[in-house]
């Protein structure tokens, strides 16, 4: 167990770095479930809609680019890998591994939003964004089809938002870690951004089936 | 003139102990951080007044001579916004909740003080979008932003009163998820759950449904403004969407947020029923669990706005059976107020008589939310003044008359001095009367058939109109009463001594006001809460 010397980074209003740790990962935790709470209302809509049109969002969800969907998730996976490694390394102290799997993480995530903003530019060029120009071609049920697409942009695009957030939160750590802020003592930061992270991830593996691969007997792979 | 305050020895506390306004607008200390919401949410609360004063002038006659139709569904609107969004939710959890809960639990601060700041920052941008609205000409759509009139049709600034309505929401849910790691994680030693004091208890549950249905109504704004502005459809028909969807996300976070603004003014009443009866709270446990019961069953409830929104009659009969089991835990908690009080030592100081309004008006806007929450008598009754008057008896007959209560209860405690016991006490009996004068012929409006959000009525319905106006007027007065008394008490009142009610409760244990750690001491708990038996003597205030 610790000793009682009080630590530099213990915040006033608290009696020990126990508890100010733990008040840290309760509250991560409960921010966590707001933002389920968050992307539940969008899940919501998803469900009621492709319940009540199921026709339109079969052939719609057909549109999206399978391979793409498939290469981003398995991107967004390693890249929760070296999130939890460099929550390890953090642990350990060993501040180069930290850097180096922080900095891993970004590259990641910049891969992830790149095919991201591809895929949005491919929906723009064919004119599959709601809206008066939209077009799509062989969509069954043609008044609902839209429906398909934005939650498609509501929910990948807010997925995507809270990518960038952590993007921008990652950069700030890695300049962090890089100047020895922190210590096998106390990386706070890390693990709850780590935990963040994992969150972000996960939200992407439901997006994935329920966007990418039901009824996507439709049409076959291609 | 001359005061007869004695001189001030300068002790240092929370509010002197460094001073310029840079010291109050970055600080992180919990109690300043209530005082800058106490002044924000009274300005709000100030601007939807002047609101509700042009509603309630435009409707003593029945014909629209004050304002235009269009005018006046801005004014009803904006009143709306302001009200909920700006004054209700934040009132209590933001201002007494900020400053007592970390007090209350013998800690030095919530857990995350700029986490605390933060959410301040938040409402204030918030606001600054709200008041953005107000100035450029205002939004049209009634505080509910029903789609696709929202999205489609509405000359208003939907899209700028969505977004900052969806930034303070964000203020809402800081706040809450500090409640909750706070009340988790920095109680004093000694101070198990059942020895929380009830108001801790109701900010608890409070906090959950913050935390837990803010976020929903968030992402509902935010589709109604992607549909407005990009016309990326969700709702509107004309886009393939279904506008009953949008009803009940909307009403999933905003029948919940109703139980936002009551359950902390409960958890007032508790404090101070007790307090002035000198009685520990009959039936503690049931009180503080009837707090996490409303909270539960509240999200359980909210299809009973949609009656006659073409929700299926299965739906709705369990929708009704829901909401008649929400008036459960409300009821045990009037009962147990009651019991309370039975033979204790009952003073009529004036947070006691706001207590006493409140549980007046709670239970006749509970009651008559039994009348709508059954199927058949909803259908007549949706939309007209009964619902207006209902929802008004539960918002202002209880959670504002909680706040004030609360507000004239730690008073001293907050700033250290005492206000006028007479003028208190007069405000506290106008505020009682012209809320009766004003919302109790609603009723019978509404029963007659006047449908809400019109601004010209048949001839016939002028009398209960003009009551209500009247009322409204005595209302006025009640609330703008206070607003001088305890401005003149800040500089002119009498000091307060540590614990001029003779209350329990760890916040009574340290100075007025307190001192910028709250105690000297971190306190350890070795008793329930409400223990009068240690109370040495009873301090009279008169």
């Amino acid at each position: 167990m610790a000793s009682h010397a009080v630590s530099t980074t213990l915040r006033h209003h608290f009696a020990s770095d126990e508890q100010q740790k733990d008040a840290a990962t309760i509250g991560m935790w409960v921010f966590l479930v707001t933002e389920i709470m968050f992307f539940g209302g969008l899940f919501l809509a998803y469900f009621a809609y492709r319940q009540a049109y199921p026709a339109a969002f079969a052939s719609a969800s057909n549109k999206t680019n399978l391979w793409l969907g498939a290469a981003n998730t398995t991107v967004l996976i390693c890249s929760s890998l070296t999130m939890a490694l460099a929550v390890h390394a953090a642990s350990m102290g060993k501040k180069t591994l930290l850097v180096l799997f922080l900095i891993m993480t970004l590259l990641l995530g910049g891969a992830f939003l790149g095919v991201k903003a591809y895929e949005y530019h491919d929906k723009w060029v064919h004119h599959e964004i709601p809206g008066q120009h939209f077009e799509c071609e062989g969509c069954e049920d043609a008044g609902h089809a839209p429906l398909f697409f934005s939650l498609y942009f509501a929910m990948t695009g807010l997925h995507a938002t809270h990518m960038l957030i952590g993007f921008v939160i990652l950069v700030i750590l890695i300049v962090q870690a890089a100047r020895g802020k922190f210590t096998e003592k106390w990386y706070t930061p890390i693990e709850m951004f780590g935990l963040y992270w994992h969150f972000v991830d996960i939200v992407w593996i439901f997006l994935f089936p329920l966007l990418y691969l039901i009824d996507r007997s439709h049409t076959g792979l291609k | 003139m001359i005061t007869a305050s004695p001189p001030v020895k300068e002790t240092k506390n929370y509010l002197n102990h460094e001073r310029g306004i840079k010291s109050w607008l970055l600080t992180g200390d919990h109690k300043r951080i209530a005082i800058l919401y106490l002044i924000s949410v009274t300005l709000f609360f100030a601007l939807g007044g002047v609101f509700a004063s042009l509603i309630r002038l435009e409707l003593s006659t029945p014909a629209g001579d004050l304002l235009e139709s269009n005018q006046y569904n801005k004014v009803f609107t904006m009143h709306g916004i302001l009200m909920v969004f700006f004054f209700l939710i934040p009132s209590i959890p933001a201002t007494l909740g900020n400053f007592l809960i970390p007090m209350m639990i013998g800690a030095k601060d919530l857990a995350f003080p700029k986490i605390n700041l933060l959410s301040w920052y938040i409402y204030v941008v918030g606001g600054i979008f709200t008041l953005y609205v107000l100035l450029t000409g205002g939004v049209d759509t009634g505080w509910t932003f029903y789609t696709p009139f929202s999205t489609s049709y509405s000359n208003g600034y939907v899209i700028a009163a969505g977004l900052g309505i969806f930034i303070n929401g964000f203020s809402s849910i800081l706040t809450g998820l500090n409640f909750i790691v706070t009340i988790h994680r920095m109680r004093a030693p000694g101070l198990t759950w059942f020895r929380l004091p009830l108001f801790v208890w109701a900010h608890y549950a409070t906090s959950a449904i913050m935390i837990l249905g803010t976020p929903v109504v968030a992402v509902t704004l935010f589709l109604v403004v992607l549909e407005r502005g990009f016309h990326i459809g969700f709702f509107d028909p004309a886009y393939g969407g279904d506008p009953v969807l949008f009803q009940h996300l909307f009403w999933f976070y905003s029948h919940p947020a109703v139980y936002i603004m009551i359950l902390p003014s409960m958890g007032v009443i508790s404090e101070v029923i007790s307090t002035f009866s000198s009685k520990k709270p009959f039936g503690y446990t049931f009180i503080a669990f009837s707090s996490v019961a409303i909270a539960v069953f509240g999200f359980l409830v909210w299809g009973h706005h949609l009656f006659v929104a073409g929700q299926s009659i299965y739906a709705g009969l369990v929708f009704s059976i829901l909401s008649y089991v929400v008036a459960i835990p409300s009821a045990i908690k009037v009962f147990n107020w009651a019991a309370t009080m039975y033979k204790g030592k009952v003073r009529l100081e004036t947070p006691m008589l706001y207590a006493l309004g409140f549980i007046g008006l709670f239970t006749v806007g509970g009651l008559t939310g039994i009348f709508l929450s059954s199927l058949g008598m909803d259908v007549h009754l949706t939309d007209t003044y009964f619902v207006v008057a209902h929802f008004h008896y539960v918002m202002v007959g209880g959670a504002l008359l909680g706040y004030l209560c609360g507000i004239h209860f730690w008073w001293p405690k907050i700033f250290g001095r005492m206000y006028s016991q007479v003028w208190s006490k007069v405000s506290a009996v106008l505020v009682f009367v012209g809320f009766n004068l004003t919302f109790f012929p609603q009723f019978l409006l509404g029963y007659m058939g006047m449908p809400r959000r019109y601004h010209v009525y048949p001839p016939e319905f002028q009398v209960f109109n003009v009551l209500s106006s009247a009322g409204a007027s005595v209302l006025a007065l009640g609330l703008i009463l206070p607003a001088i008394y305890l401005t003149w008490s800040l500089k002119h009142g009498e000091i307060a001594s540590e614990n001029p009610w003779g209350a329990t409760g760890l916040e009574w244990q340290t100075a007025s006001p307190p001192i910028m750690e709250n105690f000297e001491v971190t306190p350890v708990v070795t008793t329930e809460a409400y223990d009068y038996s240690t109370q040495q003597e009873v301090v009279h205030v008169g």
